[in-house]
Formats: structure tokens, C-alpha cells, sequence
């Protein structure tokens, strides 16, 4: 089976797509932050491919940034999980409302 | 291997069985509905997308991909779905109806996307396979070439990295000490 760049980029367009979809359809805080992972992981992914078939070190070092940028967005994410728990005593981003006055 | 080929035989077979697993699992994750088992098949996803990172001989990033996301991350994630109460997130609506906006943003993506998969040329460079284990013409290891690119070539964003990390650190426990004298 020959695998080329194009097999890659329609696995990583699927993941993102995934991970989009999830953000829009879910009403779970929690599920909704695990759907942004999902995307930036198929960004990581493309990185890592694009790396490879151009024989060129900075998609690596690149895609060490983007897990960076994703722990870091993880940590202020699940915080703002918790205060929102604490707030509401739900989950729900439909109960995210009060700035709509 | 000439030409754009990344992967030949029995690896090829390997990619597509670890990325249709990594699909299927990413599917669970935004179907399933509790978040215990969306965590647990994020982590699988995790773990798959890094043996394909692996294949594609970006060993380092890789293990750093399993260290983080599967290590760090995801402990952090079961974390908080343990200190919020499990009878609230598990809601009998767990949907919500944005289907129409899906509808009109992913042919947005998908158009420009298989319009550059069908025209777009990438230069023909060979793909060499040796080309990340090089520092010069000296052959080490896979993480001691990144490193010389990280440190050579990329040493203030990753300065800018680690101060941004120090960010993220301080505003989650301001986030999270906030709510925790607000209930008292």
C-alpha cells in the first residue's frame, strides 16, 4: 500500500473535522475542550507530514510548539471548567448566557 | 523512495489501520456521552496519532506526544471529570441543535481543500529518509537534530514559549483560587 502526502492530509482533514463537529453539536464543557485537542492534533499532523515529505526539520519543531500552545490552552480551559461548575452547578454551554443581558 | 512516496508496503497497511482507528476512536469521542469515555477514547486517539507520528520518523515528537497529550493532558482532563459531579455531566441532552451552522461552514472547508488536493504541486524534492537524524553531514539521533533546529533557529519563540506557559500557569490558578473564595 503507497501512502503519499494526499492520504495524509485527508486523515488530518477528517480529524479536524471531527473536532469541529464537536464543537459545534455538544453541550458539554469538558467534551467541547477535548474536541479543540482533537484539532490541534490534526494540525500536528499535517505539520509532521509536511515535514517529512519536504525533508525539512521545522515542521517537527513546529508541531512542539502546537502541543505547547495546547497543554497551556488545556490548563486555562479546564480551570475555566471548574469556575464555571462552581457557578452554575452545570456543564451545559447553553447555560452560558449572562452576557446576552 | 522517489517521488512524494511517504510509506510503501506493510508501513502503508500500518498507517491506514492506525489512522482509521484514530478516526474511529475521535468519532466516540464527540459521541459518546459521557466524558469519562470521551477522555478514554481521546487518549487512544492520542496514542495512535503519535505511533503515526513514529512511522513517519518524527520519533521525538512522537514521545513528546505521549508524555504531554497521554501523560499530562489527558490526566489533567480525568481530573476535572472526577471533581465535577458525575450526575451532572451525564445529561440527557447532550446535543445541541447547530447542525445547520456544520452544514454551512464545512463545505467552506471542504471546497478550497480539495481544490489544493487536486491542482496544488509540491516542489519535487526527494523525500530523504535520513534527513532527520542530520546535523550537517554528522548522523545522530532524531531528537538531537531537532533540538540543534529548536535552539539554533527557533530560540525566542521557544523563550516566548516557556514565558507563555508561565501565563497559562498563573492565570489557571487565579481562575481557579477566584471561584473557590467566591463559595465561601
Amino acid at each position: 500500500m503507497t501512502i503519499t502526502i494526499n492520504h495524509y492530509l485527508i486523515v488530518s482533514f477528517l480529524l479536524f473535522s471531527i473536532g469541529f463537529l464537536g464543537v459545534l453539536v455538544r453541550r458539554n464543557f469538558l467534551t467541547i475542550l477535548m474536541s479543540i485537542e482533537l484539532m490541534l492534533n490534526a494540525v500536528n499532523l499535517n505539520l509532521i507530514a509536511f515535514s517529512r515529505r519536504l525533508s525539512d526539520l521545522t515542521g517537527q519543531v513546529f508541531s512542539i510548539f502546537v502541543i505547547t500552545i495546547a497543554a497551556g490552552e488545556a490548563a486555562i480551559g479546564l480551570a475555566l471548567t471548574i469556575s464555571f461548575f462552581r457557578q452554575k452547578k452545570t456543564l451545559d454551554v447553553e447555560e452560558a448566557h449572562t452576557m446576552q443581558g | 523512495m522517489s517521488d512524494g512516496v511517504l510509506l510503501t508496503g506493510g508501513a502503508g497497511v500500518l498507517f491506514a489501520v492506525l489512522a482509521a482507528v484514530a478516526l474511529a476512536s475521535a468519532i466516540a469521542v464527540v459521541v459518546a456521552r459521557s466524558p469519562v469515555h470521551s477522555a478514554l477514547f481521546l487518549l487512544l486517539s492520542f496514542v495512535l496519532v503519535a505511533a503515526i507520528f513514529i512511522l513517519q520518523q518524527a520519533e521525538f515528537v512522537g514521545a513528546v506526544q505521549m508524555l504531554v497529550y497521554a501523560g499530562g493532558i489527558m490526566v489533567l482532563f480525568l481530573f476535572v471529570v472526577m471533581l465535577v459531579n458525575p450526575g451532572v455531566t451525564r445529561s440527557e441532552k447532550s446535543f445541541q441543535h447547530q447542525w445547520d451552522v456544520a452544514v454551512v461552514l464545512l463545505p467552506i472547508f471542504l471546497l478550497p481543500f480539495l481544490y489544493i488536493l487536486g491542482t496544488e504541486k509540491l516542489p519535487d524534492v526527494p523525500v530523504k529518509a535520513e534527513a532527520f537524524r542530520m546535523v550537517g553531514t554528522r548522523v545522530v539521533g532524531n531528537t538531537e537534530a531537532v533540538s540543534w533546529v529548536l535552539f539554533r533557529d527557533y530560540l525566542v519563540p521557544f523563550e516566548v514559549a516557556s514565558v507563555f506557559l508561565l501565563v497559562a500557569m498563573i492565570g489557571a490558578v487565579v481562575l481557579g483560587k477566584r471561584s473557590l473564595e467566591k463559595m465561601d
